[in-house]
């Protein structure tokens, strides 16, 4: 990369040097080709086009019914897609029973053998590959370490805590060390601490055994934290792809924006354009953004609570200055969020950061308030 | 609060107890009469079960019996797993006509698929006897063993199949191997249930069974209508300690496996 390359303003602010979705040469390890699926007359999935490269963390996001279980269910072979191809290292696996594939999943609720020991568990996969027994033995001790799961070998699953539990499901998941690994929801069953733990815990792992890893979930948050990707899925469709920061800073249409995070939306029409900024005239006032978009075309403007700045008076700079009065507030410690009534009914949410412990003038319930964003904060969105 | 059962509740324990129990009791203690009438008390002894040791004929039938019960009940068991794992996991069409062909056995008649089936074997030309009497037995079992492994089996985690699956094991062996461990007690249920059903059939027998295979419960009719003799009671005895020693045994097991997770 270039120094001109690495000093030019980034979407989201983070650079990473891993991106081979970019690299045209570069040959995806698993390959959504046109993919369908109906279940009856219920359409679960339609038409996806999907891949996924080697080392890489990818979470499919989407709220429950979006097509995304049936999707990772596919990939291990127990749903068979009605059009379209499924391609593991170019080969078109589609013919494939789960048994013959060098995918492995993590389910939901773990699905251990109940009547199985922690090592037999993991063993399960290893035993199926014909290996030798000290080298079963050897690799089920280092899979052990691996969770920190070390003495529990000999435990039954009914013995072991819910995190526990899905350290075991990890463990004998990788012990094959499968091509591919499919998280099926592997936080939901997990407080939000452990959670967060567990996800950090999750990407340690991943870069430590360089495996590809696909999670599906439905909780953005986690998504964001521990994806290189995220694909945003919508009744059966890819909405967007793309790295957490593009998915929150550029979505390209409101569904995507208002599923990931909070946002603020301005409806209204291009009154006119100069250059890159284009002047908006919507019911809440007239704005401007930076955007594509022709003079008269109906377009959406998204912007995030934590890019509405508050103001306690009128400042006399700003542009796209809303007046308001606060309805109502939450204090979330890092965070306070406003909840501003800026015309009856029509409310807007802003974020400021407690970046200090005293503030010279709280604000509070029913207090006159000043909104305002930067136009290159605002995002346009034709649908 | 008063503590502890009050009168009513051991006398209505009591009561009930002794209305299931008092005529096994009673044939238990008339076992062991020294008189040869049955009705008459005569002071203890152990001599009609010498008697019974004796009676090549009677133990000739408790050995059949005990030869059908193990043999139908073990094929009862297997196909009616089977088919209960069609019924549960199948996705075919006419699941539901399945179904029903097989638990139309639980409602018919012992008499009528008794004489269905001695019609069968002269139509198909076999020699009433042993293999017979088992094969009918079975056919009778068959829906009991399916219905005790299929309520099981549609309570069983479907995910743990596919994890085997996705780990690397064809279907069959993650039946095998996952499956069948999880509904083992069921399966043991099933067996011990058929193998009782079996065990106490009359009926079927007399229509399906030939020369040389006398099951217990046809030996004991017929001697029965001729008077009874107190060697009846000696082996019913025996019967009621072999079922009562298994179910005992299955329980503990089961006990000790719970203790032990």
């Amino acid at each position: 990369m270039t120094d001109r390359a690495q000093h030019r303003p980034q979407i989201g602010g983070i650079r990473s040097s891993f991106a081979p979705w970019e690299d045209p040469a570069a040959r995806p390890l698993v390959r959504f080709d046109g993919v369908s699926k109906a279940f009856g007359d219920t359409v679960a999935v339609t038409g996806v086009d999907l891949s996924i490269y080697e080392g890489e963390f990818f979470a499919l996001l989407g709220p429950s019914g979006c097509g995304k279980t049936t999707l990772m269910r596919m990939l291990a072979g127990f749903e068979t897609p009605d059009g379209g191809r499924l391609m593991l290292e170019g080969r078109d696996i589609q013919a494939d029973p789960p048994h013959r594939r060098p995918v492995h999943m993590m389910f939901q609720a773990y699905a251990l053998f109940p009547h199985l020991s922690v090592a037999q568990n993991i063993a399960f996969g290893l035993r199926r590959q014909g290996l030798p027994k000290a080298q079963i033995a050897a690799r089920v001790e280092e899979m052990l370490a691996l969770v920190k799961l070390e003495g529990l070998g000999k435990r039954r699953p009914d013995q072991l805590s819910g995190g526990q539990k899905q350290r075991v499901a990890l463990a004998r998941a990788i012990a094959p060390r499968p091509r591919i690994l499919l998280l099926d929801e592997p936080m939901a069953a997990l407080d939000k601490k452990l959670r967060e733990e567990t996800q950090f815990e999750l990407m340690t792992l991943q870069q430590t055994l360089g495996m590809t890893f696909m999670i599906v979930t439905h909780d953005q948050d986690e998504a964001m934290v521990v994806a290189d990707r995220i694909a945003v899925m919508r009744e059966g469709r890819i909405a967007q792809v793309g790295r957490p920061a593009e998915v929150y800073e550029t979505p390209v249409d409101r569904y995507v924006a208002g599923f990931i995070g909070d946002v603020n939306l301005f409806e209204g029409k291009v009154a006119a354009t100069n250059g890159p900024i284009l002047r908006l005239q919507s019911d809440d006032g007239v704005f401007d953004a930076e955007g594509a978009a022709a003079v008269g075309d109906h377009v959406w403007l998204a912007v995030r609570p934590e890019k509405i700045a508050v103001y306690p008076e009128a400042p006399g700079g700003p542009r796209n200055l809303l007046a308001g009065k606060i309805l109502d507030y939450g204090y979330l410690g890092d965070w306070t969020t406003y909840l501003v009534e800026i015309a009856p009914g029509r409310t807007i949410r802003a974020a400021r950061a407690n970046a200090t412990r005293v503030v010279d003038r709280p604000l509070g319930c029913g207090d006159p308030v000043w909104l305002s964003f930067a136009p290159s904060s605002a995002v346009v969105l034709t649908k | 609060m008063k503590r502890g059962p009050s009168a009513f509740n051991i006398a209505s324990v009591v009561l009930g107890l002794a209305f299931l129990y008092a005529p096994i009791v009673i044939l238990v203690i008339y076992s062991f009469n020294a008189s040869r009438l049955v009705t008459v008390w005569g002071g203890f002894s152990t001599r009609w079960y010498t008697a019974l040791f004796q009676d090549a004929q009677m133990l000739d039938a408790v050995w059949v019996t005990l030869r059908v019960g193990v043999l139908s009940a073990t094929l009862a068991t297997v196909l009616g797993t089977l088919a209960a794992v069609a019924l549960v996991r199948g996705g075919f069409r006419g699941r539901t006509a399945l179904a029903g062909g097989i638990y139309a056995t639980l409602v018919m008649p012992e008499v009528i698929l008794g004489l269905s089936l001695l019609l069968l074997f002269v139509a198909a030309g076999l020699p009433r006897g042993f293999w017979t009497v088992t094969l009918s037995h079975a056919t009778l079992t068959l829906a009991y063993a399916t219905v005790v492994v299929q309520a099981r089996l549609a309570t069983f985690d479907r995910h743990l199949e596919e994890a085997a699956q996705d780990l690397g094991c064809p279907p069959w062996k993650a039946f095998a191997l996952v499956t069948l461990p999880g509904i083992a007690p069921a399966v043991a249920a099933a067996w011990m249930l058929a193998f009782t059903l079996s065990l106490d059939d009359l009926v079927i027998a007399s229509f399906t069974s030939g020369p040389g295979a006398t099951t217990l419960p046809m030996r004991l009719y017929s001697q029965v209508r001729l008077g009874v003799d107190p060697k009846i009671n000696a082996v019913s005895t025996l019967l009621i300690g072999l079922v009562a020693t298994g179910v005992i045994a299955a329980y503990l097991v089961q006990q000790r496996r719970r203790s032990t997770r």
